[in-house]
């Protein structure tokens, strides 16, 4: 019967040994991934969705304005608003801001502005229009409107 | 021999390691905005000059695809009626790709389209008269609500970059990644849009119907 004597019983733990390795690989992916937001948002954002998307291959010549409801009401009132930097701003500020931003570029650059428009899905045309007539009037007519991918159905 | 039994412990204990290793994990996980500069790109007319006035664009209603998009989000797409902005993208598609009575241009275009788009060619008398002329004109309300613009915008988009991949023998999605970075995406970008102008016209808002 000797021989059908049972095995030693093999260790029964898993080692965990590894187990911080890949947690700092993680840990290192996300650390360089990560952008921390260097603007406070002042509006909503609830980005719209759609199918066609482009990316821009030269991130520099962006710039941003944000457009919706302001998260803080009691002070900024309920009706969509634009955010520059970390200000909220009006649609005749909009010409100055733009040439701020593209004094920042270099020289060679300038006519290349893009100015990416982060929309909330609830704002309506008007104050859009009102940002692309004044985007026009700073001749900065590159527009980007933000928006995900749609996943489709 | 009583000291030795102190060097045993002479590791000191990773097995908190983890623990904080996770901690900070999630704290990035959960702070992380994976950045996109991902979107519908746009180029604005130029400003118009107060002095001068707007050029007298003279063109046949045919050649011009009319959407308008009204405070309460219904459409009204050359003229009739719609609820939703579904299929709009093949009717753009069908329009742009008329050909009802080429000019000199769109005669040239079209001997350079491979026979899967020349077939996709209805030559309805009523419809644009080619690529070159043909122009899809958005007009919204102030009301309208930027998400519908942006729905429409962007099936108007599909249907030009539908084309412009079936130049090439892609689909729209593989166009679009097309990036440029090297000569033959170049090549392939360029190929399929020669001469085929992506014609969106996005007109003024009216004022009427409120903000």
């Amino acid at each position: 019967m000797s021989k059908f004597k049972k095995k030693p019983k093999a260790e029964p733990a898993v080692s965990t040994a590894s187990l911080p390795d890949i947690v700092f690989m993680l840990l290192f992916f996300f650390m360089v991934t990560t952008v921390l937001r260097e603007q406070d948002l002042l509006v909503e954002q609830k980005i719209p969705q759609s199918t066609q998307l482009q990316k821009l291959q030269n991130k520099t010549l962006i710039s941003y304005l944000f457009i919706g409801k302001p998260k803080n009401t009691g002070l900024y009132g309920s009706e969509p608003r634009i955010q520059a930097n970390d200000v909220l701003v009006s649609a005749p500020d909009i010409v100055q801001w733009v040439n701020q931003e593209r004094d920042l570029l270099p020289e060679s650059d300038r006519g290349l502005i893009t100015i990416s428009l982060k929309v909330d899905k609830d704002v309506k045309m008007g104050p859009i229009s009102d940002v692309q007539t004044e985007l026009r009037n700073a001749d900065a007519r590159r527009v980007l409107y933000a928006s995900t991918a749609k996943v489709p159905q | 021999m009583a000291r030795n039994k102190n060097r045993t412990s002479q590791e000191v204990n990773a097995g908190s390691m983890a623990d904080i290793a996770f901690l900070l994990l999630i704290f990035f996980l959960v702070t992380t905005t994976i950045a996109s500069d991902k979107g519908i790109l746009n180029i604005l007319p130029p400003k118009l000059d107060p002095n001068v006035p707007p050029p007298d664009i003279k063109k046949n209603e045919r050649n011009i695809f009319t959407i308008l998009i009204n405070a309460n989000d219904d459409l009204l797409v050359e003229g009739e009626y719609r609820r939703t902005p579904e299929g709009l993208d093949s009717d753009i598609k069908d329009f742009v790709l008329n050909f009802g009575g080429p000019t000199e241009k769109g005669a040239a275009l079209w001997s350079t389209l491979p026979a899967s788009v020349q077939g996709q060619a209805m030559r309805r008398p009523e419809s644009s008269d080619d690529p070159t002329e043909a122009v899809v004109s958005i007009k919204t309300n102030r009301g309208t609500s930027y998400e519908l613009y942006l729905e429409v915008f962007d099936l108007a988009k599909k249907a030009y970059f539908e084309i412009y991949g079936e130049r090439v023998g892609l689909t729209a999605d593989e166009y679009r990644k097309l990036t440029g970075d090297d000569p033959a995406s170049q090549a392939l970008l360029d190929k399929g849009k020669a001469d085929f102008p992506m014609q969106i016209s996005i007109a003024e808002p009216d004022k009427i119907g409120g903000s």
